[in-house]
């Protein structure tokens, strides 16, 4: 495989600015909540995030999203008074793969001396809007699935995590190890939309199938919430309320070929096939960082679908090959005593799907030491982002 | 009721300034992938250069319609109101035959769930949709 010309060895961006303010709505199942707007929710999350910073809102200069994000910047900064607008992004993508890439971006305008103090923000109430899990229009590839009842994102990652069976002899029971670690976690966080909802190895392999290989509790929530950070520079982080968590690497990537991977047509290079596309993400991730999988003390995986979290411990090599499997079935993503203790809140699995916003939320907290599944003297989080969308990105944060 | 594999009320393609020669081709059942005329390499779905050698021109290739599923998902859960009476039903990645890495997505019309595999050798069949519209589908071929 060829390298790609533009690999980001040492970005000069990496280890240059911190993530100080974290701010969030509560979750609830979707329909949850019916006394308060999307809006309102992605206008109090930012507030939490300015005040957990420790700045006034109206410091805040720069606004990043992605996905279907339906705020856009101007309007959130009349609602909260905002006096200028530096800057504004919103990544390109159908789906999670991008939220990383948000605060990349945010981390970027920061260096680059556009925005003293960026948000990347994350609004999403599915019982207000669409739920992700029904069928919705793709007007990029979607006459090459929807006539043949390809339709939702579990039956699209079903197809890649099957043809890892194949290729790799990983199973399907391997795939309740994801969803039960996510909820044992969960049952430790009040936050948790399964927040005192035990789940059963018996009960995971029991429950309706989706879309074969995934069950019920292989599937994310649909959720009602919103989440915030605050970016700025290491130098004025070191003035703010909360521990700064430098964020030493972020990265956005997709390898050749992959056109819209498993929400197209699904003709990405065939012994790619049965990953999510983070090989080459995660060489610049690392590259950027100067650090190796190994020192990776905590993950928050993108779990939209536990067969995804199997391929990214692959990709982004925390296993080998074929290894990601018999990693989660050992108890590996557990806390506290697994090898890399990960999606520590309960995860899109059993925390709540923020669009994985919610999961570098949870970083942050990992390495401000005040999750509530902590991981001991960890000094590095890995956060990923993206599910079916071939476009994926990441992050590595630290203390 | 068309007979088809899953019901009428399922989207239809909307072709694009890009493929809608492919999908004019289904309607006169003739399967045909686009080629580079440059370099000869297959590319799907349709789009207007070739990645491989940076060429604007290309041929609408047919097709043998042999293949293998290459990989495949039983759906048990409708999340389209038109499919709720067609669970449990597959979807299928089929890798054709003399097209380089060139995949469809699509269904085997005649597989029951435990039939399908990784392999299974599977030929082209056409369903016509009420629009005009005709979907290439697959059935069970013979051994590969
Ligand atoms: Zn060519």
């Amino acid at each position: 495989m060829t390298e790609s010309v533009n690999r980001p060895q040492r970005a000069a961006f990496a280890d240059r600015t911190s993530i100080v303010g974290i701010g969030e709505s509560e979750y609830t199942r979707w329909g949850g909540i019916k006394d308060r707007s999307e809006y309102q929710l992605c206008l109090e999350a930012i507030t939490r995030a300015a005040a957990d910073a420790g700045i006034d809102v109206k410091d805040i200069d720069g606004f990043c999203s992605y996905g279907y994000e339906r705020h856009e910047p101007v309007q959130v900064q009349v609602a909260l008074g905002i006096p200028e607008m530096r800057f504004s992004n919103l990544v390109w993508g159908a789906g999670g793969g991008a939220c990383a890439g948000a605060v990349m971006n945010a981390a970027l305008a920061v260096h680059a001396g556009i925005c003293k103090y960026v948000v990347v923000y994350r609004s999403i109430c599915q019982g207000q809007y669409e739920r992700y899990g029904h069928y919705r229009e793709r007007p990029a590839g979607g006459q090459y699935m929807a006539p043949f009842g390809l339709m939702s994102p579990a039956q699209m990652v079903a197809l890649t995590f099957r043809r890892h069976m194949h290729v790799y002899g990983s199973t399907a029971e391997q795939l309740s190890h994801v969803a039960l670690a996510c909820r044992e976690h969960a049952l430790r966080n009040p936050r948790a939309v399964r927040y005192g909802q035990p789940l059963t190895l018996e009960q995971h392999r029991s429950a309706r199938v989706i879309a074969d290989p995934f069950r019920l509790h292989d599937c994310c929530l649909e959720t009602d919430g919103a989440c915030a950070l605050i970016v700025t520079s290491n130098e004025r982080a070191r003035d703010g309320r909360a521990p700064p968590v430098r964020i030493l690497a972020a990265a956005q990537a997709s390898n050749k070929g992959w056109g819209l991977g498993p929400m197209g047509s699904h003709n990405m290079p065939i012994e790619d096939y049965p990953s999510v596309n983070s090989k080459a993400l995660a060489r610049a991730l690392f590259d950027m960082a100067g650090i190796a999988p190994k020192d990776i003390d905590c993950a928050q995986i993108y779990d939209a679908f536990t067969g995804i979290v199997i391929m990214a411990l692959e990709d982004f090599g925390i296993c080998a090959p074929g290894e990601g499997g018999p990693f989660v079935a050992a108890g590996n993503l557990l806390w506290p005593h697994g090898k890399l203790p990960s999606n520590t809140s309960g995860g899109l699995l059993s925390e709540g799907y923020v669009h994985g916003l919610n999961l570098v939320t949870e970083g942050v907290r990992q390495m401000r030491g005040t999750s509530t599944s902590q991981v001991a003297d960890a000094r590095t989080c890995l956060v990923t982002s993206g599910g079916a969308q071939a476009h994926k990105s990441a992050l590595i944060l630290a203390n | 009721m068309s007979g088809n594999y899953l019901p009428d009320g399922v989207p239809s393609p909307h072709p694009t300034q890009d493929d809608y020669p492919f999908w004019d081709y289904c309607k006169e059942h003739e399967l045909r992938i686009q080629q580079c005329a440059a370099c000869n390499t297959f590319r799907h779905p349709p789009r207007p250069v070739c990645g491989e050698c940076g060429h604007f021109t290309w041929n609408w290739t047919a097709v043998s319609g042999l293949g293998t599923v290459f990989s495949y998902t039983i759906i048990n859960h409708s999340v389209h109101p038109a499919l709720k009476e067609s669970l449990p039903y597959n979807v299928a990645v089929v890798l054709l035959d003399g097209v380089g890495d060139v995949r469809l997505v699509s269904n085997v019309i005649d597989a029951a769930p435990e039939q399908m595999r990784i392999g299974l050798p599977v030929e082209l069949v056409w369903q016509d949709l009420p629009d005009g519209m005709a979907l290439p589908r697959f059935r069970k071929g013979g051994a590969a």
